[in-house]
């Protein structure tokens, strides 16, 4: 049968140019050039321009009813996917053809504007949405219904805890009722149970003939609820099919993610005599290089460096830090014991963590290390990695996501209360 | 089985099979039709723009009569009474201004309103896909529920005055509101346009409604120019449109057919133009913003 999405040969190329203010152009510089040469394309001279691919040659098809995941990791295309098939931005190449009608959600609550109420958002944002007044007036009653704020529907939005906030906003977007629904990443909103009854709705609209294109960076969700998905790296199409195999594919996935301009960073700190140069994360049972960590699984984490012969007392430290800037563990060779008296001149540091404690989310690192006691090189933000979900616990649960970045392995028990000095000393805790 | 449960499913939504082509194009179209089936969602914008520009403002609509009315009085005591420009045929000077700044006021606040429409609601237009084009002319809606309000101290002055306005004034009333709207919104979609790439028109705008002001006769009457230069002044639209309306209402000479073509002209131009530019760049905006 005829596919809902067809998307052939699909490339989108920015032209980027490097100036020294980058991404920025003013009317003067253009008006500039073009005086200089009005007979010519507008090029602001002295810039060079350099074309990046952000999607490059992707052909794939979903049919009627399916749940298609998109998966890669930051920078790969898929937000440049979503927004061609969403009709933000235009293709260079290629082309997508999608059959009825559809909705997009890159975000929930586009368009909410903070001085008006609940309810004047809720159409709002279902008109922007490309409702009908009609309909939303239909289903206005289950959409405030799904949204559990009934009391506050006539306070304005700019009032609301970013709870509620959001739970409004999905209860809109989960009651539009398209042909095709193209998604990015709106599930990572709300709370664990609120969470729970979107996908539970997602999946309801599946059943009920829509056609999810579906982004996350959540592979349980992912794996929960499409059959078919697609990796993309560096804009183009690595893998397609059954979303296990692809997802194994994504997690062990074996380019060297190095931050190879570490060496070149300036904005670093230390006499200098040891250079750290470059950053590898190794994950699985495998031990590829990669820029996404499961929780639960081993890590290794592997520093390049170059130094000057004979230092001593080396002590090299890595820390992890959440991107709200709070640091989360701290790495460090002489804490744990290891001896590190002498460095070779061209060498590189593991450390080895057992069971990633780290709830999913994004971290960066931090690199330190000393040598007799004196800072040899001290890089902040040295690298970002992510860390996916993954069955810490041997349950297939996790911390709803906000509540706490470090797992902690824990046993629980329940027993009654029987001696008197227990219940007594229960009384004073109470 | 399943299959043709599904092709009866898609039927019983009434939608007969949709097909949306995405590719690269170039040419230029205005799609009616797309347009039309939008019409709602021109409809919220601009109920948006109203309802916020009342909500948190403590004397509401009040505003809106309230601008045009103390400027009006402002330009009486210093044009008027320090520095002496009269108004021609003994016309009240205070109502000569106000019909000017009825007007002209309508005219900046659409122009300034619609260039700023795309950076306005720049969160909408990188998230969702929306015909772009309504979001320039919403954007001046709000100007017209304004220009309704200052309406009404308008007819309160003429009453006060006791002027009663010429048919061809009540007549040409309406069509010159349009022909304002026109040029506005003309001019507005140029600039919105090139707004998203210059951040530098934000600043701009402003300060070229300013200086127009003058450009405009506003303040003076088109009289105070050699009559063989007014040609120029009716380049800008808004002079056409002021002149006629103050002919029309307030019996200040004859409309003069002839310069109003030329203003009609302009309007014209700016709006092919403006609607030409905005639709060549429109597709490049959210690569922009």
């Amino acid at each position: 049968m005829t596919p809902i999405i067809a998307v052939e040969g699909l490339s989108k190329a920015y032209v980027i140019s490097h100036q020294p203010k980058a991404g920025y152009s003013s009317l003067r510089d253009d008006i500039a050039a073009l005086l200089r040469r009005p007979f010519q394309p507008n090029i602001t001279q002295g810039s060079e321009r350099e074309t990046l691919w952000a999607l490059r040659d992707v052909s794939f098809d979903v049919q009627q009813g399916d749940i298609f995941g998109v998966i890669g990791s930051n920078g790969a295309g898929k937000s440049t996917l979503l927004k061609i098939l969403s009709r933000i931005t235009y293709p260079t190449e290629g082309r997508a053809v999608l059959r009825g009608r559809v909705g997009s959600l890159l975000e929930v609550g586009t368009g909410f504007h903070p001085e008006l109420t609940g309810r004047e958002n809720v159409f709002l944002n279902g008109a922007i949405l490309g409702m009908r007044k009609q309909e939303i007036e239909k289903r206005f009653d289950e959409i405030v219904a799904f949204s559990e704020i009934e009391r506050f529907l006539d306070t304005p939005v700019k009032f609301y805890s970013s709870g509620m906030y959001v739970r409004l906003a999905f209860a809109v977007a989960a009651h539009l009722e398209p042909d095709v629904l193209i998604v990015d990443e709106v599930l990572s909103v709300g709370d664990a149970r609120f969470q729970k009854k979107s996908l539970g709705k997602m999946g309801d609209a599946a059943s009920s003939g829509t056609t999810v294109l579906l982004v996350s960076h959540n592979m349980a969700a992912i794996e929960n609820l499409c059959s078919r998905a697609m990796f993309l790296e560096q804009g183009r199409l690595r893998n397609i099919g059954e979303t296990t195999e692809v997802i194994e594919e994504y997690l062990s996935f074996a380019s060297t993610v190095v931050s190879a301009d570490l060496a070149e960073r300036t904005d670093r700190q230390g006499d200098g005599r040891l250079r750290f140069t470059r950053v590898g994360l190794r994950s699985g049972e495998n031990g590829q290089y990669s820029d996404v960590a499961q929780c639960g699984q081993d890590l290794e984490i592997v520093v390049g460096f170059t130094c000057d012969g004979g230092l001593k007392q080396v002590n090299a430290s890595m820390a992890v830090y959440t991107p709200s800037g709070q640091c989360l563990i701290v790495l460090d060779s002489d804490m744990a014991g290891a001896n590190l008296d002498s460095v070779p001149r061209h060498g590189r540091f593991s450390c080895r963590i057992e069971r990633l404690p780290l709830a999913p989310g994004q971290y960066f690192l931090n690199l330190f290390c000393t040598a007799s006691g004196e800072t040899v090189d001290w890089v902040q933000n040295a690298a970002t990695f992510n860390v996916e979900a993954g069955d810490y616990f041997g349950t297939g649960k996790l911390p709803p996501p906000g509540h706490g970045g470090l797992l902690v392995p824990q046993e629980w028990s329940c027993d009654e209360d029987e001696s008197s000095d227990a219940r007594r000393s229960g009384m004073t805790l109470g | 089985m399943e299959e043709l449960e599904q092709t009866i499913r898609l039927a019983a939504k009434g939608s007969k099979p949709m097909e949306l082509v995405i590719k690269r194009e170039r040419a230029f179209k205005i799609n009616l039709r797309e347009l039309w089936s939008y019409r709602e969602l021109f409809y919220f914008f601009a109920w948006r723009d109203i309802k916020v520009r009342y909500k948190q403002t403590a004397i509401g609509v009040v505003w809106a009569v309230f601008q045009p009315f103390v400027t009006m009085v402002v330009f009486t005591v210093f044009f008027n009474r320090v520095a002496g420009i009269k108004a021609p045929d003994a016309i009240p000077y205070a109502i000569f201004s106000y019909t000017g700044l009825l007007f002209w006021n309508f005219f900046s606040n659409a122009l300034l309103a619609c260039s700023n429409s795309m950076v306005a609601n720049q969160s909408v237009i990188t998230k969702i896909y929306f015909p772009r084009i309504i979001a320039p002319f919403s954007a001046t809606i709000v100007n017209l529920v304004d220009f309704l309000f200052a309406f009404l101290v308008y007819a309160g002055l003429l009453a006060y005055y006791r002027i009663v306005p010429g048919v061809s004034g009540i007549v040409l009333f309406l069509p010159m509101l349009l022909l304002a709207f026109v040029a506005a919104t003309g001019l507005g979609l140029f600039l919105a346009a090139l707004n998203v790439r210059y951040r530098d028109v934000r600043f701009i705008v402003p300060f070229l409604v300013n200086m127009f002001l003058f450009l405009t006769p506003v303040i003076y009457p088109v009289s105070l120019v050699p009559a063989r230069y007014q040609w120029i002044l009716y380049l800008n639209p808004m002079t056409g449109i002021i002149q006629t309306v103050r002919a029309g209402m307030l019996h200040e000479g004859m409309i003069q057919w002839g310069m109003l073509s030329i203003s009609l002209v302009g309007a014209i131009f700016a709006m092919t133009g403006g609607l030409f530019y905005f639709k060549r760049q429109e597709r490049s905006f959210a690569d922009f913003i």
